[in-house]
């Protein structure tokens, strides 16, 4: 499982990203995407604002789930009250070895559908994920709150970098 | 004097420039949440509002520009509350306001309670049906304008325009774009019960109504 993670200004400026693996069932951490597919991660994360900008206004909730697919990529969403958007970028593992080789493809989701996230739209994977947000969230506020924080602003604090990587580890 | 220690000083090395307190401790390690007794003085508030006006009252050539200026102050304020007062929420009731009433009743009531200890004292719908896209707050007696005197020339002037700023800043935060203004209109006669009687004239962009009706059908 590898997550790729974005913080998103109100202009659709990003202030924040972050890949990473997941931490449970034994994973060490490392986000295993491939090396053209990191570039595309960007790309469709960023794609996924138009449907953002349509489910804010339909759902008060500042956690909207997953709101957009592409392949196997699942994008969920979280949007803060100044309309800061975190977006979760979550891909199954062995989904990328989809056609090369069925029974290949079939032992790897056998052997990790217990895994957090094995079945993105499942509702401990929903969960996971935002507790996720939620610590995220936490943490953004106090970068917000800081006086030399204007609105949109690129954070670079390695000190939330480290916060968002505990939270990673923690719930994904 | 900033400076960590060689031990800890791993992460800082490829950030050279960014200094730590010495502590080691930053706005991360503070929790969000206030204690219920987290007050501040109302001299000190107000010794430092009193320097605040006299700081935009400065190189200034009108009270609108002033207004401006005091308004300009508070922006960043409102836009950093109003995350700040949605975290404190419990998450049952955690949600971003939709409408326009539900964000009115989030500055009457959250906002206004974080700041001033109180709710606004009313909220009001402008009743001219040419402007369908003004509303007002009232507050009876701000606590800002306490122990501020306005000199008879410069009547026009209520220095509650910094919270009309904090107002404003919570309305664009939310994607409801506005201009508030601060309006006194307490009378002037002897046995006014209200003499500081300040209107927060909240007039929303033409683009938040139309949507406040998509929305409405939908």
């Amino acid at each position: 499982m590898s997550y790729y993670f974005a913080i998103i200004g109100t202009q659709d400026n990003p202030l924040f990203e972050y890949e990473f693996g997941t931490s449970k069932q034994g994973g060490d951490g490392q986000a295993r995407f491939a090396e053209q597919a990191r570039h595309l991660n960007q790309f469709v994360l960023h794609s996924s604002l138009d449907i953002v900008e349509e489910v804010q206004w339909t759902n008060g909730q500042l956690y909207l789930k997953v709101i957009d697919k592409f392949f196997t990529s699942h994008i969920s969403c979280f949007i803060t009250g100044s309309n800061t958007k975190f977006l979760l970028l979550h891909q199954p593992p062995g989904a990328t070895t989809t056609s090369s080789s069925i029974g290949g493809a079939t032992t790897t989701t056998a052997r990790s559908s217990t895994s957090v996230g094995a079945n993105p739209t499942s509702p401990q994977t929903e969960e996971a994920i935002k507790a996720f947000f939620t610590e995220v969230y936490d943490n953004y506020v106090k970068a917000v709150m800081s006086p030399f924080y204007k609105v949109n602003m690129e954070i670079r604090s390695p000190v939330f970098r480290q916060r968002v990587a505990a939270a990673g580890r923690k719930y994904l | 004097m900033a400076h960590l220690g060689p031990g800890k000083a791993a992460s800082s090395k490829e950030q050279a420039g960014l200094r730590y307190p010495s502590n080691g401790k930053s706005i991360y390690h503070r929790p969000l949440n206030r204690t219920k007794t987290a007050e501040l003085s109302q001299s000190s508030f107000a010794y430092l509002f009193s320097e605040m006006v006299s700081y935009a009252q400065r190189r200034v050539t009108g009270i609108q520009e002033l207004e401006k200026r005091l308004n300009l102050q508070g922006h960043p304020i409102g836009l950093k509350l109003l995350d700040l007062l949605l975290t404190r929420e419990p998450p049952r009731t955690q949600t971003r306001p939709l409408t326009i009433i539900a964000l009115l009743h989030f500055i009457k009531i959250n906002l206004w309670t974080h700041l001033f200890g109180r709710q606004a004292d009313r909220l009001e719908k402008s009743s001219n049906p040419d402007t369908p896209d003004e509303y007002m707050i009232v507050d009876n007696e701000p606590v800002v304008n306490a122990y501020i005197s306005v000199p008879r020339e410069m009547s026009q002037l209520n220095c509650a325009a910094f919270v009309a700023g904090i107002i404003e800043g919570v309305c664009d935060g939310a994607m409801f774009p506005a201009r508030v203004t601060a309006h006194t209109v307490g009378g002037k006669e002897e046995g006014e019960m209200w003499p500081g009687k300040t209107v927060f004239l909240v007039k929303f962009q033409p683009e938040v109504l139309e949507r406040e009706a998509l929305i409405g059908k939908g």
